[in-house]
């Protein structure tokens, strides 16, 4: 595939990786976060990994739109769907997602709820106008990637007045969240974890832009490069942040220059800003409740806020006692220190947000990287000749 | 077929032609459609048979009319002689795709699945469910399509069923068919057969069925010029088998959950690892593209014309070279190595230069894609 098959070349990787190899210096270890899911999951599928030395590490960030929806937030969809019987619209990933009561927007449908997978906002707009006599719910979630079609779908609603269509809107925002783990504990006081730098999302630098990372690099002396989502990207986003920790420096510097600016999309920015304005505070999952890190529809389109039209109350729910994904999307912990990981919590079973979708810590790691820690399923041999007649 | 309307009823009508009794009305094809008292087992059941399926299917088993089909088997020693069955239910969504259509994807389904178990098929049943109110001109569409797929295999339609339900209770039509075959003597095919040391082969690229049944998804709906592999694979079984007796081991065909499903499925039946070479992997460069946009892995992404085959290391080339001679096998390859691992891990080498677990599918890639 032309444009994609130069990002994904096995010799010049192995070339990048002996660069970093040679440069990272070997009685220091260099550990760096990568924000979004779409890294980790870039990383777990190429085996990026196992081109970099032992002593340069990963830390998988929270950079999975799924991974951090709440529980309480997927409760409101379903009670939606069940009770209120809305036809609720959601991207795949969300399907699959814990909530409260052994549910799942998935189990939800299979109870009898219309909950409809769609690829875009504007699709759920079609099975609104599609069916006129019934109340469709947009569930839009995600990062400022996915921010701007939702704008648009709402806007377009309100100009051609569907009237019975909503969004419940869960977009969040990145920076929010990257200051809010260089702000955590385990960070900043305790050096728990130790971040000697981000790779900057891909898809979310398009739309802000690079400048909006300038704080953290100078606040917090990290520095941060942004890279695409191919794996060479990747891998020459680790060789910059190599040479900023050499050289001691904490710059912001773009690898995906192919497509990002320092301002970003300034259209999308300002059709988001039309459209939403932020909340004061918003739960995720892991991280808790972090303040202005999250939109809410603006008051001009509140006919449109499904939240407002339905009246609903956000009740925040407890994750799973024994799920660590909370220690995990903070870098605290790997999937690997949690007790249920791959024997309770599975991509079959998810107990926790990281192991539903494929750009999760957890789910990356079982289904692309188990192999080189323990035997998950010790006995499935027996299994199947006890299973067999 | 409308012209025999006033052919006097005769007992030893000539086939394919049905037997026409006077004062029948023929079935409106072209406009008519399927309503409740086609599935009521009265007239109009008995003429929708006649005219339709068994004019397609025509054959001297279909048209002893009875409950059940009286089969001839070919002769074989009684003390090896083993009968293969196997059956397989079609619900795919859209009903007509490029490159095939339910009719001869429930065909080709069922004939694969005898085969893959290394014998050769003989015959098909076939079972309708169809919606009320589903046109007859598409309910013909799909069992000529049926027909000639079977007659292209030589694997008659020997009994079969319609049933009838109520509009909104079904989707259109879907259609169950269950398939008897031998196995030749000598012949042992088995999921647990895969030893460590054994090759892997692949009879050609994957993800094509998936991709052209996608490509007409209404919430999707994008143009490639990418067709189903929908094929009857039990000549290319014969071949393999042939270059080599006792050298094939395994035989499966990855449909759903693609080819990364299938050899979890070996690996873990067998009690073994596979170490794949991506870098082998047939994917022709549309389904590449298509899966890249749709955030599909074309490794688990459905086939209908293709196999797999573990084979003992010494004999893969021969079988290798017996199906590149064959049409269905042309592209195919070795794409790795059965090893031993207590963990049964199917591991890949990326193209890329790193390795990585290739796992089942996990919940639903694609619904409703056979």
């Amino acid at each position: 595939m032309k444009y994609i098959d130069e990002f994904r070349d096995g010799d010049l990787a192995r070339q990048i990786g002996a660069r970093i190899a040679a440069e990272a210096h070997p009685d220091r270890s260099y550990s760096f976060m990568e924000f979004c899911g779409g890294h980790t999951h870039a990383i777990s599928r190429y085996g990026v990994l196992e081109l970099l030395p032992p002593n340069v590490r990963m830390i998988h960030g929270p950079g999975c739109p799924v991974c951090v929806l709440p529980i309480g937030r997927i409760d409101l969809a379903i009670r939606l769907a069940l009770e209120r019987g809305a036809i609720v619209c959601t991207y795949g990933d969300t399907m699959r997602v814990p909530a409260s009561d052994s549910l799942s927007l998935i189990k939800a449908k299979a109870r009898g709820g219309d909950i409809r997978m769609v690829y875009s906002a504007a699709d759920a707009m079609a099975i609104a106008r599609a069916n006129p006599q019934r109340e469709v719910v947009f569930f839009a979630i995600g990062f400022e990637t996915t921010t701007p079609p939702t704008a648009l779908a709402i806007r377009d609603a309100a100009r051609e007045g569907l009237a019975n269509f909503s969004v419940l809107c869960c977009h969040v925002l990145t920076p929010s969240a990257i200051t809010h783990i260089l702000e955590s504990p385990e960070v900043r006081q305790l050096g728990t974890v130790p971040i000697d730098g981000f790779i900057g999302p891909a898809h979310v630098s398009i739309v802000i832009g690079s400048a909006p990372y300038d704080h953290f690099a100078e606040e917090y002396r990290k520095p941060v490069v942004i890279a695409g989502f191919e794996p060479l990207d990747v891998m020459q986003a680790i060789l910059m942040l190599v040479r900023q920790v050499n050289e001691s420096r904490a710059h912001v510097e773009n690898e995906f220059t192919r497509a990002v600016t320092p301002e970003g999309n300034l259209k999308a920015q300002a059709l988001v800003s039309e459209v939403f304005e932020l909340r004061p505070s918003f739960e995720w999952r892991g991280l808790g409740e972090v303040p202005y890190s999250a939109l809410k529809i603006r008051e001009t389109f509140a006919a449109f806020d499904a939240e407002r039209r339905f009246d609903l109350n956000y009740t925040p729910v407890a994750d799973n006692k024994a799920c660590e994904c909370g220690a995990i999307l903070r870098g605290v912990k790997k999937p690997t220190d949690c007790k249920i990981f791959g024997t309770v919590c599975t991509p079959e079973n998810p107990v926790g947000s990281c192991m539903v979708s494929s750009e999760g810590a957890c789910a990356a790691h079982y289904t692309y990287g188990r192999f080189r820690d323990i035997p998950i399923v010790a006995t499935t041999a027996t299994v199947i000749e006890e299973a067999a007649p | 077929m409308r012209t025999d309307i006033e052919q006097p009823a005769s007992g030893e009508a000539p086939a394919p032609r049905p037997v026409k009794k006077n004062y029948i009305r023929p079935l409106d094809i072209k406009h008519g459609r399927i309503d409740m008292s086609h599935g009521a087992g009265g007239k109009a059941a008995a003429q929708l048979i006649e005219e339709l399926f068994l004019a397609a299917f025509d054959n001297p088993f279909l048209r002893q009319g009875d409950d059940g089909a009286v089969l001839a088997l070919p002769a074989f020693d009684p003390a090896q002689g083993r009968l293969v069955m196997a059956t397989d239910g079609h619900v795919i969504s859209p009903l007509f795709f490029p490159g095939g259509d339910i009719g001869c994807l429930s065909v080709h389904g069922t004939v694969n699945d005898v085969a893959m178990c290394g014998a050769k098929p003989l015959y098909l049943s076939a079972s309708f469910i169809i919606e009320e109110g589903f046109p007859l001109i598409d309910l013909q569409r799909i069992v000529k399509s049926m027909a000639a797929a079977s007659r292209e295999a030589g694997v008659p339609v020997v009994t079969g069923d319609t049933k009838v339900v109520e509009q909104g209770k079904g989707d259109g039509v879907f259609i169950s068919t269950t398939g008897v075959g031998v196995l030749p003597p000598g012949v042992q095919i088995s999921g647990r057969n895969a030893r460590p040391g054994d090759v892997v082969l692949l009879s050609g690229s994957i993800g094509d069925h998936g991709v052209a049944v996608l490509s007409k998804r209404e919430s999707l709906a994008f143009e490639t010029t990418i067709e189903s592999d929908t094929a009857a694979l039990h000549t290319l079984v014969a071949a393999m088998l042939a270059a080599a007796p006792g050298a094939v081991r395994v035989l499966r065909d990855p449909t759903r959950g693609g080819l990364a499903t299938t050899l979890n499925e070996v690996a873990r039946q067998s009690g073994v690892g596979m170490l794949l070479q991506e870098a082998a992997i047939p994917v022709k460069p549309q389904v590449d593209a298509a899966c890249e946009l749709l955030g599909l892995d074309p490794l688990y992404v459905a086939n209908e014309g293709k196999l797999i085959a573990v084979v003992a290391p010494e004999f893969a080339d021969a079988v290798l070279a017996a199906m590149r001679a064959h049409p269905l096998g042309c592209d195919a390859a070795r794409i790795g190595e059965v090893t031993a691992d207590p963990h049964h891990f199917v591991q890949m080498a990326t193209r890329f230069g790193g390795r990585r677990v290739v796992d089942w599918l996990s919940g639903e890639q694609l619904p409703r894609i056979c």
